[in-house]
């Protein structure tokens, strides 16, 4: 696994000068992708911020070749890009070794794009699906997603006077993925980027379908200040809220254990979209996302202990 | 050189697609598609293609598969029906956007709902505006014989379109016929290899494919689309000519039977061009100069070309296997109206919508039709031009 300081030394394969906002964690977490993958990638992006804010024509971001075709589909379309490589490999028109990465938002993943990740997932393609999860539909202006955290103001969940954010609490993606029995499975943020690099570069090692779940905050949606990036991401890693681990052939490793789990209000305080969950009467809200976190902290620990026989 | 074989339609189609032996196939099952993609899976099983076959979760999936495979330098096709390319429609458009070279055999049936697995034309006249290539099939041989050149179509450099090869749902794609197929290396010889000039898979020259295209050039990329729209008529002739040079078996945008002096004449697609030219046969048995005008290629549409084919017509009745809700008349007759207009033409018009979910054509409706351009040729255009065949009302 390389070094922070050997990814530094590699060749930017994501261009600057792109559109992202400054603080954009998922750019971010492009860019360490990348220096992990190497030039010999072909990656896929579902259509929202990441492929707007690279791909604008007669420009684009990407020194990789890349595909974007539409929302629900970065999967499907890479799983299908996956099968040429085979297809022409086997007949020995290409010789290389190529990695093959479907990128996607929540939105793209979480939602509209789970079908064809389910999928492509099960019919074992050799890829790897990494979703950016800015927990909202950022690209079309903040609205709520499967990926949203509950009690999350948004364009769609606004905090009204009655209904105070999104009523739901998140759907379980990562989950997921681990019951689709995939080779690898990981959740890890740019906020830790030797731990996201050693996961992609994991996954990208091990034959067959891998999936990981990337944390990636974004300042404008979540009302913070956009230098506070990678704090906001390394706090929900020891609030527990995003549990960094992996999944490796069924053995669960958690990878970074907080000494000391922070409560979850401390990473809600900062952020403008959970502003109204102080006011009196929703602080029961707080109260409930702890309670979730702490249990499913607690069970992902015993599963980690579990799997490991 | 040929092998005489009693194939289906869909068997027509899965023998094509053996011997063009594509690098992706990417498949999911609708009927009356399904026995396509069995016979094509039983060859990928024994071995006797080199294709990767993709079995997706659903049409969408396949087509996006057929994108990213396509766009990976890979001969890549994928089949359908109805629902499924309704479902795939978004990325239908992508494909031709994109300008890859997809060939997909399409086996007609009319879109739900309510739903039914029968044949019309409602689904691949509803996508005859998504930048396709679209090819009819009269029969099991027309199926191989298009599949087969809409490799090289798809392929020309000047056109670079993606290519329907459509045929009706169970009347063609589930009745055995006996056909003419090449053997395998001429067919492999004349489709030659495919060499696409860009590649996902050219990680020394990467390219990005499906950028965001705003309003300083979307237009002008939806303008070099169209160029190639209209490079593409001159393709199919080319290549259905070469074809013909190979096979005996030459092809054109359009077919006229006995349609060169005759003074009534109906157009028609697919199986139908079939029915009428019994029809027609009879008629002229009793000296009536009835003919029919079959259009192979729906899109691009030939409209020169079927001006002049209808030239002589003093009356002419358009058979619509599907319905354009709201507009004056089915897809084929508005196109045909507008190919008439300006050219000179006097004849007068009925369009005829029938066959709807799989109700039967039979030789008698169109004895019907050409009964009435009787009337037709004396008085012109009637008030009443959008009528129905084998319709209870």
């Amino acid at each position: 696994m390389p070094g922070l300081k050997q990814l530094a030394q590699r060749p930017e394969l994501m261009a600057g000068g792109h559109r992202a906002c400054a603080g954009c964690l998922p750019m971010t977490a492009m860019r360490q992708t990348l220096l992990t993958a190497g030039k010999d990638t072909v990656c896929g992006c579902a259509t929202g911020c990441v492929e707007v804010v690279t791909t604008i024509y007669p420009y684009t971001a990407w020194r990789t070749p890349f595909i974007h075709s539409a929302f629900e589909n970065s999967a499907a379309t890479i799983s299908g890009a996956e099968a040429a490589y085979r297809s022409l490999r086997k007949q020995g028109r290409v010789d290389k070794e190529i990695n093959f990465i479907a990128f996607g938002g929540d939105g793209g993943t979480y939602d509209i794009g789970l079908q064809a990740l389910s999928g492509a997932m099960e019919r074992g393609h050799n890829m790897l699906y990494i979703c950016y999860d800015n927990q909202a539909y950022m690209n079309t202006g903040i609205q709520r997603s499967g990926g949203t955290p509950k009690g999350t103001a948004t364009s769609t969940t606004p905090a009204g006077k009655v209904v105070p954010g999104k009523k739901q609490f998140p759907k379980p993606l990562t989950e997921i993925m681990i019951a689709h029995n995939i080779p690898y499975v990981a959740q890890c943020t740019p906020g830790f980027p030797k731990d996201l690099s050693d996961k992609v570069e994991k996954a990208l090692t091990i034959e067959g379908p891998a999936f990981i779940n990337m944390l990636a905050p974004c300042t404008r949606g979540w009302r913070y200040p956009m230098e506070e990036s990678m704090e906001v991401a390394r706090l929900a890693v020891d609030t527990c809220l995003w549990p960094i681990f992996e999944v490796e052939h069924g053995k669960i490793r958690v990878t970074r254990k907080p000494k000391e789990k922070v409560p979850i209000a401390k990473w809600l305080e900062n952020q403008g979209r959970f502003r109204h969950l102080f006011k009196e009467e929703n602080r029961h809200i707080i109260d409930e996302i702890q309670e979730e976190i702490d249990r499913y902290w607690e069970l992902l620990l015993k599963r980690e202990e579990l799997s490991q026989t | 050189m040929s092998r005489r074989l009693i194939l289906t339609g869909n068997d027509a189609a899965a023998e094509a697609m053996r011997q063009i032996d594509p690098d992706v196939v990417a498949a999911f099952p609708i009927t009356p598609q399904t026995e396509l993609m069995h016979k094509f899976a039983e060859h990928v099983a024994d071995g006797e293609v080199k294709a990767e076959l993709v079995l997706v979760e659903s049409e969408h999936s396949a087509m996006s598969a057929t994108v990213g495979a396509a766009a990976a330098g890979a001969r890549s096709m994928t089949a359908t029906s109805a629902n499924g390319l309704a479902l795939m429609w978004e990325i239908v458009y992508i494909a031709a956007s994109y300008r890859l070279p997809i060939v997909m055999p399409v086996v007609n049936r009319a879109l739900s709902g309510p739903i039914n697995i029968h044949c019309d034309h409602s689904d691949t006249m509803g996508c005859r505006d998504t930048g396709w290539i679209q090819l009819y099939s009269e029969n099991a041989q027309e199926v191989y014989d298009n599949v087969i050149q809409a490799i090289r179509i798809a392929e020309s450099p000047e056109v670079l379109l993606p290519v329907m090869v459509t045929f009706d749902g169970f009347i063609i794609s589930h009745t055995a016929e006996v056909l003419e197929a090449l053997e395998d290396d001429p067919v492999r010889n004349w489709i030659g290899e495919y060499k696409p000039k860009y590649t996902l898979l050219d990680t020394d020259n990467p390219m990005t494919f499906g950028p965001l295209d705003l309003q300083d050039y979307y237009f002008e990329h939806k303008r070099q689309q169209m160029e190639a729209m209209r490079a593409a008529p001159a393709t199919v002739k080319k290549i259905g000519k070469l074809y013909g040079e190979m096979s005996g078996r030459p092809y054109d945008l359009i077919e006229g039977y006995q349609l060169e002096d005759a003074e009534l004449a109906v157009v028609a697609l697919g199986s139908t061009c079939g029915t009428a030219k019994v029809v027609i046969d009879e008629l002229r048995a009793k000296g009536t100069k009835a003919g029919l005008l079959k259009i192979r290629c729906f899109r691009p549409f030939p409209e020169a070309e079927i001006a002049a084919a209808l030239k002589g017509a003093k009356a002419i009745a358009v058979l619509d296997r599907s319905v354009s809700f709201g507009a004056p008349g089915g897809p084929v007759h508005k196109e045909i109206k507008a190919a008439l207009f300006g050219s000179g033409s006097s004849a007068g018009l009925v369009n005829y919508i029938y066959g709807l979910g799989g109700r039967d054509i039979s030789m008698e409706h169109i004895h019907e039709a050409f009964a009435d351009l009787e009337t037709v040729a004396g008085e012109g255009t009637p008030a009443d031009a959008i009528r129905f065949l084998g319709l209870r009302e």
